[in-house]
């Protein structure tokens, strides 16, 4: 299961490994095809191609079983897909078809009164979790669980990579 | 097709109130300003408003980040003996 050649026993090093590993090597790429940006556009646009880096490598380490890193990467191809003017209308349709089908359908589950979940706190948290819309309410907390994690982690990775480079 | 849909009106499986209350105190766990109250009696959607408004900061460490390391990018030379450095103390 585990693709590591070492094993470990807490799944939560090897994913701060993996996304180190993925990360740093996409920011080598970065720095390398365009080393000294000079105009402020490309400044914006090497901030964007790092934090796309760092979201991609995130749901790559995450794996493919969860919904949220599914999504992100869907999303991210989606996105560069649109940039590279390749107007793919089928695949577009695919990725959101596998989306919304994968768990079989939407359910917008109706809360008892005693039940104090609000749905419209739901819907909020659906915008936040990348393929939020399409999981019914037991998934999505599941899913905001694990990604809340995975998010923890990637800020502790950047922020250490950015304190010993500023060092 | 047919058979799906009745499939899901009758034979779905109800979501318990046990498990949605599973899940809460999970999320809960998560978050630290909850978790250092200490009180049973957080309600679900305080817990999910946490939940939004921590994710959110999340993202923001995020934005913060990627900015900072974009500038710091221009000021790398020699990347991959760093890169083992990082790779080496992180892990």
């Amino acid at each position: 299961m585990n693709p590591d050649h070492h094993s470990s026993l807490n799944p939560s090093s090897s994913l701060k490994s993996r996304f180190t590993k993925t990360f740093l090597r996409s920011l080598i790429k970065i720095n390398k095809q365009r080393p000294f940006p000079y105009c402020p556009r490309e400044i914006f646009q090497r901030c964007h191609r790092v934090k796309t880096a760092a979201d991609k490598s995130l749901a790559r380490a995450a794996g493919s079983r969860r919904v949220w890193s599914r999504a992100m990467l869907c999303k991210i191809r989606n996105r560069s897909l649109r940039r590279g003017c390749q107007q793919r209308p089928s695949v577009r349709r695919i990725i959101i078809g596998y989306q919304t089908t994968k768990k079989g359908y939407c359910l917008q589950k109706k809360m008892s009164d005693d039940q104090e979940v609000g749905t419209d706190q739901a819907s909020k948290l659906r915008k936040l979790v990348p393929g939020g819309e399409a999981m019914d309410l037991c998934s999505l907390l599941d899913e905001a669980a694990h990604y809340i994690k995975c998010l923890n982690t990637q800020v502790q990775v950047m922020r250490r990579i950015a304190d010993i480079h500023s060092s | 097709m047919s058979s799906r849909r009745s499939r899901q009106s009758s034979g779905v499986p109800r979501i318990t109130d046990d498990q949605i209350i599973e899940l809460v105190s999970k999320l809960r766990q998560l978050l630290p300003e909850i978790r250092d109250r200490r009180s049973d009696k957080v309600s679900a959607s305080k817990v999910l408003q946490e939940t939004c408004n921590y994710i959110r900061s999340l993202h923001r460490e995020v934005d913060d980040l990627s900015e900072r390391l974009s500038q710091l990018l221009a000021t790398i030379d020699a990347d991959s003996p760093e890169a083992a450095i990082i790779r080496s103390l992180i892990m």
